[in-house]
């Protein structure tokens, strides 16, 4: 008899969480690698457009990035629903952009000051207006290599 | 004397409660970065000094209007039809053989109404301020996709590879150098072949 109750009264074995800490670790090493700081917070929506032949922009210490988009909910009261163009943390005018590339572009060693490469992050609602009047900028200033950033994918999504 | 043997266990409940905090200050402060995109080149302000005369049967336009509705060569055209038409304008080769501008690896219909060769076929690109940036870039795409096809298949001909990866390949920084110089110089080749003359008007503010 004895011989089958002897369990019975013991509670349920914990659990054992020992590989929980390792697993947490494999998440948090993956977040380090394939993730980068937030250098300013993004006041504008920024829904990429999608195309196939895209390049790689190498060498992150290149690039100067000027965000474009409607301004998100938050900011739609004061700056309207019109696109803007994000420079750094604030919303500036396309006149602006001159300055801010060539103080952008005093920052960076000399070396580098020649091969500078302007990454536009437009909003794909944005209207060519506005990217009009940034391009005339950056070619009054001569930075003339820009690149607009996508994500990879079918094109003909953007039309929809 | 206590019991011996084996040390106690260090308790690593806390463990988990640490590394998740990592965790989540890591989703919070950082950002998966969108790295690659359309490269190209603004034209410098400066007017060139010499008005350069083209032949209008070289320039192959297209315009988008404000509805994203598309017009090349004066003919309305879907969107997905624009890779095929940039690339007969590009390869047709019309130029009579034996002049100057022949070209000998061009594989279109050569209709002597059309561009004389890829080099002096200049595709111009105009959009109005109302146009969407997305179809901009989706007309763009189209646009560098019909001269990537025409490179790839001369760099299938030449050296049984596509120009699209030698050339990434080339820009790569962790490409060794020996590598690098040998690829430099079939990239620049395949260039020549089908050099990319993408021209960009101002910006119409009629409608």
């Amino acid at each position: 008899m004895s011989k089958f109750n002897k369990k019975k009264d013991s509670a349920l074995p914990a659990v054992n969480t020992a590989s929980l800490p390792d697993i947490v670790f494999m998440l948090l090493f993956f977040f380090m690698t394939v993730t980068v700081m937030k250098d300013s917070t993004l006041k504008v929506e920024n829904v990429l457009p999608n195309a196939t032949e895209v390049k790689k922009l190498e060498k992150k210490d290149r690039i100067i990035y000027i965000y474009v988009g409607k301004p998100t909910k938050e900011y739609e009261k004061v700056f309207g629903s019109e696109s803007k163009i994000q420079l750094n943390d604030k919303f500036s005018d396309a006149s602006e952009v001159g300055d801010y590339i060539l103080m952008e572009r005093a920052k960076k060693p000399q070396e580098l000051q020649n091969v500078l490469t302007t990454a536009l992050k437009v909003d794909k609602d944005a209207n060519m207006g506005i990217i009009s009047d940034i391009k005339q900028e950056l070619r009054k200033v001569n930075a003339l290599k820009v690149n607009y950033t996508t994500y990879e994918g079918d094109a003909f999504r953007n039309l929809q | 004397m206590p019991k011996r043997g084996t040390p106690p266990e260090v308790n690593a409940g806390s463990m988990a409660d640490i590394a998740f905090l990592l965790l989540i200050f890591f989703l919070v402060t950082t950002t998966i970065e969108t790295d690659a995109g359309l490269d190209r080149m603004l034209p410098p302000i400066e007017p060139p000094d010499v008005d350069v005369i083209i032949k209008q049967k070289n320039i192959f336009q297209v315009n988008i209007n404000r509805d994203g509705q598309l017009l090349a060569d004066d003919e309305l055209t879907n969107i997905k039809d624009l890779r095929a038409k940039a690339i007969a304008f590009l390869d047709n080769g019309g130029a009579p053989s034996g002049s100057a501008d022949y070209c000998s690896y061009c594989k279109g219909t050569r209709d002597a109404s059309s561009s004389d060769s890829p080099a002096k076929a200049i595709i111009s690109l105009k959009n109005d301020r109302e146009t969407k940036y997305g179809t901009y870039i989706t007309v763009q795409n189209e646009l560098v996709g019909a001269y990537n096809e025409l490179r790839n298949r001369e760099a299938q001909r030449l050296y049984k590879r596509n120009f699209t990866d030698m050339e990434a390949e080339f820009l790569n920084p962790e490409t060794p150098d020996n590598v690098r110089d040998e690829l430099k110089e079939k990239v620049k080749n395949i260039q020549e072949l089908f050099p990319q003359k993408l021209s960009e008007a101002e910006t119409s503010t009629t409608n």
